[in-house]
């Protein structure tokens, strides 16, 4: 193995991924100065971040359900049922912001709560019963509603439209939301569980963990951040609208995020800090082809290709650099009794 | 090996065999059996509510129908129990419909080639799938996912997003026309026909080494590895099989919708809803292949029958995502109980076998309860 190898070899996949970020980094400036514009204007900045914070809600708790194990293909469902339920309720009076805030959030976390329970007690593959529940949501927008709906007051509209310095407010709220979320994750009992319920839900179950709380929990969670950017949406958008979610596609785009980010897809392994990384390797890819006048259908083969490169940079390292279970420990072990190594297929 | 298993003991593995009608009870009662009589039931239902359904003419128009979704299924199926998915399967659909329509023209004498150029298209787009996922270790789910952005990203890039061209009628008759002035039947269609081979060689495909090695693969990837199995070539046959099927699908869907960029809008997702709505198990090793064509055969009745009884399209999707969940949360109970033996009957004390030879000095035969 060359030295090169082994540097590389020492990076953690969160370093790889911002590194990964960095290299996006200089390529957006090299590529945008070259049509004489500038990367780092604060206007620039600004678009940057504000591409960050919808699929960053969205990433974060994809994070924590694909830790536990599991997926959630439900949420581009959940974020326009939020921007509908946001905006009819407000009906353009400020007075009902808080009202509306709480029950959008509110049904959110019902329909993670509902995700949660079939995925934990009914034993359904994550894939299905999110697939499930997103198409259940999905039937009855369509059914019920066939445009824009409601409106949101001026006051919430500002949420999304304003920002400190080139720092948008929504940017701020969705890693404020980030730090509970890692908060969750390395500082409580249920954050230690969920890594240890996504590693083998088996040995987890043996140990003594009530396996249900953590996958349930991070169901919850998911949905309700889901519905935190259905409100952002809403708050952009000034009405809410049953096609935002799926428009997007953010079931899929979240889950390639938190890939990106180093997240392992089977779960027990990875971190917030990775997907923020993931998310706004997107973000910057997307700015700068928007800036580039790239022809918007190549945009979704730059993404696929990125996506599938990228994972495909640390897929193999990662299984490589796993610390080996069993070290020799020289010369009082015969070699009959060294575990048999394994060749990758 | 084959020779290390003397007569004896197949003889009596026959004797403790169960019958024929209680091993059919038996398989009716595991979730990839209880699709057929889902599947027969739905049919009743539309009977029922729409008598003329059940001529044989009609009947076989709706076979037709489905054929396309069913044929994917069975595609999809074929990654799902070698415990991978296939995402790009719409996309795939889309492109070779494109392809057709952009290609073949109103020129008849392009049909044969173009046909060709698209099965070889599908093949590589699997291979692709198949070798990124197993020589790369990417996730499937990443690798098909990205292959579904990049290629409808091209061909729309291609085609600039609209619908182009319309090819010869001669090829669309392949997913529209049939053999006409059947007795009874009245028309046999060409989709009918194609299904039917096509459902034939999978079945037998799954009874190869090919399919008994897809199956232990799936189960468990390691084992199969450690057993001798290619595993890798196994896999990535697996996704040929997905995308040619698509392909097939993609070639039907012609004839019945046209050229459209949103033809296999969704396909992936469907294809998956239905093998999994036929008792297979995500995750690889479990379920029948007839059992996932079965499923679309279903899901389209149902479809069918909420159509009769008057309910609004948009209704659909809620159908659909409540009947997969209820199915596979039955399916997952089903399973479960079995391992623990308490449902299958083989696992009886009175059905395990009784008569094991005793144990010879020196050789490696009897001695075992099987």
């Amino acid at each position: 193995m060359t030295r090169r190898a082994g540097f590389f070899q020492r990076l953690s996949s969160t370093q790889i991924v911002y590194l990964v970020a960095l290299a996006t980094l200089i390529l957006g400036v090299v590529l945008v100065n070259s049509i004489g514009r500038s990367f780092f204007s604060p206007g620039n900045i600004s678009s940057i971040l504000t591409g960050t914070s919808v699929l960053g809600f969205i990433a974060i708790g994809q994070t924590l359900v694909i830790l536990a194990g599991s997926l959630d293909l439900s949420v581009p469902y959940v974020t326009s049922l939020a921007s509908l339920i946001a905006a009819g309720v407000m009906a353009n009076n400020p007075n009902n912001i808080l009202s509306a805030v709480l029950l959008t959030l509110g049904t959110a976390a019902v329909i993670g709560l509902a995700n949660g329970l079939i995925v934990a007690r009914l034993n359904v593959h994550g894939f299905i019963a999110t697939l499930g529940v997103g198409l259940i949501i999905s039937g009855y927008l369509a059914t019920n509603f066939k445009g824009s709906f409601g409106q949101t007051p001026l006051e919430f509209r500002l949420v999304g439209a304003t920002g400190i310095g080139p720092v948008p407010i929504s940017t701020i709220i969705m890693l404020a939301c980030a730090g509970l979320a890692m908060l969750l994750l390395h500082r409580t009992r249920v954050g230690h569980h969920l890594y240890a319920v996504g590693g083998d839900i088996a040995v987890a179950r043996t140990s003594g963990i009530r396996v249900d709380v953590p996958v349930i929990t991070a169901h919850v969670i998911c949905s309700v951040l889901a519905g935190m950017a259905g409100l952002l949406l809403a708050s952009r958008l000034g009405v809410g609208s049953p096609t935002v979610g799926s428009q997007g596609g953010y079931d899929l785009l979240s889950i390639a995020a938190v890939v990106l980010g180093g997240t392992l897809l089977s779960g027990g392994k990875g971190t917030i800090t990775g997907t923020l990384g993931g998310v706004l390797i997107f973000a910057m890819l997307d700015n700068i082809m928007s800036v580039m006048q790239v022809n918007p259908f190549l945009k979704d083969v730059v993404r696929g290709v990125v996506i599938v490169a990228a994972v495909a940079v640390y897929a193999r390292r990662r299984i490589v650099s796993r610390p080996e279970r069993f070290p020799a420990k020289g010369s009082t072990e015969t070699p009959a009794a060294r575990p048999v190594p394994v060749e990758g297929p | 090996m084959s020779t290390a298993l003397n007569s004896d003991r197949s003889a009596i593995l026959k004797q403790n065999r169960a019958s024929r009608s209680e091993r059919l009870l038996r398989a009716m009662r595991t979730p990839g059996g209880a699709v057929f009589i889902l599947l027969i039931g739905l049919l009743a239902a539309i009977i029922v509510l729409n008598p003329s359904f059940g001529e044989p003419s009609s009947f076989i128009r709706f076979v037709g129908r489905t054929a396309p979704i069913a044929i994917a299924a069975i595609g999809q199926y074929f990654v799902i129990v070698g415990g991978e998915f296939d995402l790009s399967m719409g996309s795939v659909v889309t492109m070779q419909v494109i392809v057709a329509g952009n290609l073949i023209g109103q020129d008849d004498s392009k049909v044969i080639p173009v046909l060709v150029l698209m099965l070889v298209l599908g093949a590589f787009i699997g291979l692709v799938n198949g070798l990124i996922t197993t020589l790369l270790q990417v996730p499937s789910f990443i690798v098909t996912l990205g292959m579904m952005l990049a290629l409808l990203g091209l061909v729309l890039y291609w085609t600039g997003g609209a619908a182009q061209g319309n090819p010869a009628d001669s090829f669309r008759q392949i997913g529209r026309g049939g053999i006409r002035d059947v007795p009874v039947l009245d028309i046999i269609p060409y989709p009918v026909l194609i299904l039917t081979a096509l459902a034939v060689a999978a079945f037998i495909l799954m009874r190869r080494p090919f399919g008994r090695m897809l199956i232990a693969v799936g189960d468990n990837p390691a084992a199969a590895a450690l057993a001798g199995s290619r595993v890798w070539w196994v896999r990535t046959r697996a996704f040929m099989i997905s995308s040619l099927s698509a392909t097939v699908a993609g070639i039907l869907l012609v004839g019945y919708a046209g050229v459209h960029p949103s033809v296999g809008r969704g396909y992936e997702f469907t294809a998956i809803t239905a093998v999994v709505l036929g008792g297979v198990v995500l995750g690889g090793g479990r379920g029948w292949v007839l059992s996932a064509a079965a499923g679309a055969f279903a899901l389209e009745s149902l479809f069918t029958l909420l159509n009769f009884m008057g309910v609004p399209a948009t209704w659909r999707d809620t159908v659909q995502g409540a009947i997969i969940i209820i199915a596979v949360a039955a399916a997952s109970q089903s399973w479960q109980r079995k391992r623990k033996g308490a449902s299958s009957a083989a696992h009886d004390e009175q059905h395990q076998l009784a008569a094991a030879p005793p144990p010879a000095e020196g050789t490696e035969q009897g001695g075992e309860r099987v």
